[in-house]
């Protein structure tokens, strides 16, 4: 939901408007605002493409280029996968996302007992180097960036992801692929974590480290603060959240004896849009000012292509509604918005039937149309960054950055990002948050239209996408054939390689793309991760 | 003096959306229930195994990844074979409103859907559980 807190007076006057990260909002902003915040136009407000960055990273923005359109995307068998994807790509998408179902998150092969109920369903089945090969099939990959949303076993997929982009024929200096990676999100607010969080970082470092070399058109990672606003945490604590997760992965590296500016460029960020827009906006720009300051004071960056904060800036999943979910079209399109005026790369959105299921090829194309319109007609590629200058924004801005770095300093204090994830701190914080937000709109005290406010008229039909049960059984079957027709031995050998790696702290991607070519399935790379690795143990928070 | 009612709110599975337990963990912790929580990816055996453990009146579900008919059946199955099937079941989450017979027929008491307020659900556990003495 995220919406600010309105206090009105029994004449429905507005006497005080505060954010859901905190700050009030004032009727009336003035320079004396710009004065009192000591803004300083030449020090906070450099052109775009300039350091700080808080106006863009680009000078030119949309005007020299659009936003990439990336739906996330994926469901049953990879054909059915494949098919919506050349749907989305032909309505004009310009960058896919791969939705994977939860089985194969969770490192489980099709045919595995506890994957019983999910093979398909909520995304696309992936059990070996087969079903990507069929998933991608026709998919120009060396013109058509690929997100894949998956994260404690990025390290599988984006290696069976380089062996499929080889097969048929892409160099793999040519394929840009951006794994999702980010497991300590996954801990907080996402839940398809894993191993424990000191190897799973370790895995990450292995992919940072093996893309640097040999996939350096791939973005490695995409630290979310997404999930974990989601989850119920504040705008500001979004971005310190999301920023002390990149520092643990960046120190990761560092600590392998590399040089920020040689990989920091792969990092990229998926962050929220729903909720408040001009606190979404603030958000974005005090975003990327923090994050170059970040690079180049804690880090020492020296090249200025590694302090640009790029994302996709997307989803609202939270601020979408059941009731009334034709509603949720009028959302998607003030949240495109917010991800425009906020200058993102990337732009996503959830669809109108984000509360019941997965998307219908109606809902993410409307959701498409979406961002089309936006760019097309409404004016948002004629300048950069529009709202600079203004009394309001500017001073929000600052507002913001000065929220984001006290909550930086809390995770700081304790210790870092997997310390405050291995306590337990930030997954309470953002806990109680969500309770408190969820008290509010039950008390009709944050509104939300069609669900405590406005609530009358006839509940719509939602046309539900069908989860076809067959698609587990021909997932399965393929499965079958692919363990018959491959080298069974060699198999055994490569992952007997794969687990000595492992347990060396050897980088394990060169054994994981060996392994993905001779048709290892997921399942049976996990299992070898987790027999070294072990499982997280999610600490109580009650 | 009147026994708290004891319930154990589960996230059966791989879903890993957890927002919604939690914050119902909460609202029924403050209405004055004894919560248990069991975390992410518990199997059928673990849930059930931990029904009894801790001699909970109401075991509540939270699906939110749509698989909510197979594995409220596979709980159903599991709960009659461990005999507790007179323990009190509740489900939450992404709940289509065209499953609800089906679940009910199957012996799921108590069906919340997203949007089901706090009132609404605890007002039901309160007056339809039977305790466990």
């Amino acid at each position: 939901m995220g919406v600010a807190k309105y206090v009105k007076n029994e004449k429905d006057e507005v006497q005080d408007v505060i954010l859901q990260s905190g700050i009030h909002v004032k009727p009336l902003y003035t320079k004396k605002d710009l004065d009192a915040i000591g803004f300083d136009p030449d020090k906070d407000l450099a052109p775009p493409g300039e350091y700080p960055y808080t106006r863009g990273i680009h000078s030119l923005g949309y005007r020299s280029r659009e936003w990439t359109t990336r739906q996330y995307t994926g469901f049953g068998t990879p054909e059915e996968t494949n098919e919506r994807f050349k749907l989305m790509i032909s309505h004009g998408q310009t960058g896919l996302n791969v939705a994977f179902d939860l089985p194969t998150q969770m490192g489980l092969d099709s045919d595995d007992p506890l994957a019983e109920g999910e093979v398909g369903r909520v995304g696309m089945a992936v059990d070996s180097l087969r079903d990507f090969e069929v998933a991608f099939q026709g998919i120009p990959l060396d013109r058509i960036g690929v997100g894949l949303t998956i994260n404690a076993v990025a390290s599988i997929m984006l290696a069976m992801f380089q062996a499929m982009a080889e097969k048929y024929g892409f160099k793999k200096d040519r394929v840009s692929a951006t794994p999702q990676n980010d497991i300590l999100k996954e801990m907080i607010g996402r839940g398809a974590w894993i191993f424990p969080a000191k190897p799973a970082v370790r895995l990450i470092g292995d992919t940072i480290e093996y893309s640097m070399k040999e996939l350096p058109r791939t973005n490695p990672v995409s630290v979310c603060g997404y999930h974990i606003r989601e989850s119920g945490c504040s705008p500001a604590q979004e971005i310190a959240y999301a920023f002390q997760i990149a520092n643990t992965y960046i120190e990761e590296v560092l600590k392998r004896g590399h040089r920020i500016d040689d990989f920091i460029r792969g990092f990229t960020f998926n962050l929220n849009v729903f909720g408040n827009l001009w606190e979404q906006v603030a958000k974005f720009r005090a975003a990327r000012k923090l994050w170059a300051i970040n690079l180049k004071e804690r880090y020492g960056a020296k090249d200025h292509r590694s302090l640009l904060l790029r994302g996709l800036f997307g989803g609202g999943g939270y601020g979408m509604t059941k009731a009334q979910p034709e509603n949720n079209i009028i959302r998607g399109a003030y949240y495109a918005l917010a991800a425009a005026l906020g200058g993102a790369q990337t732009a996503a959105l959830c669809s109108f039937d984000e509360a019941y299921t997965i998307p219908t090829p109606r809902a993410a194309l409307l959701s498409l149309r979406t961002f089309q319109i936006l760019m097309e007609e409404i004016g948002l590629r004629d300048t950069v960054d529009p709202l600079a200058g203004s009394y309001f924004i500017e001073t929000l801005t600052k507002q913001m950055e000065e929220k984001i770095v006290d909550e930086i300093k809390k995770v700081d204090e304790i210790g870092g990002m997997i310390k405050a994830v291995e306590t337990g701190y930030v997954q309470k914080e953002v806990a109680r948050q969500a309770y408190e937000f969820e008290k509010g709109v039950q008390k009709g005290e944050l509104i939300k239209v069609g669900v405590n406010k406005y609530t009358e008229g006839e509940e719509m039909e939602v046309e539900l996408h069908e989860y076809r049960k067959e698609s587990a059984e021909e997932q399965t079957q393929r499965l079958r054939e692919v363990k018959r027709e491959r080298e069974n031995r060699k198999v055994v050998q490569l992952l007997k390689d794969l687990e000595g790696a492992a347990r060396a702290e050897k980088n394990v991607m060169p054994y994981l793309l060996e392994c993905s070519k001779a048709y290892a399935t997921v399942g049976e790379m996990t299992k070898v991760f987790k027999e070294v690795y072990g499982e997280f143990k999610e600490p109580s928070i009650f | 003096m009147e026994k708290k009612i004891r319930i154990l709110i589960a996230k059966p599975g791989l879903d890993g959306h957890d927002r919604g337990a939690k914050v119902v963990a909460q609202a029924f912790r403050d209405a004055g229930m004894e919560v248990i929580y069991t975390g992410l990816h518990q199997t059928i055996d673990q849930i059930t195994h931990t029904a009894i453990q801790e001699g909970v009146d109401v075991i509540g579900l939270s699906v939110m990844s749509g698989a909510h008919v197979p594995i409220c059946e596979k709980l159903m199955k599991e709960m009659k074979k461990k005999k507790i099937d007179d323990i009190m079941v509740v489900v939450g989450g992404v709940i289509p409103k065209r499953d609800i017979p089906h679940l009910q027929e199957i012996g799921i008491q108590g069906i919340f859907p997203g949007g089901t307020s706090f009132d609404k659900s605890i007002q039901w556990i309160k007056e339809n559980v039977k305790q466990r003495v």
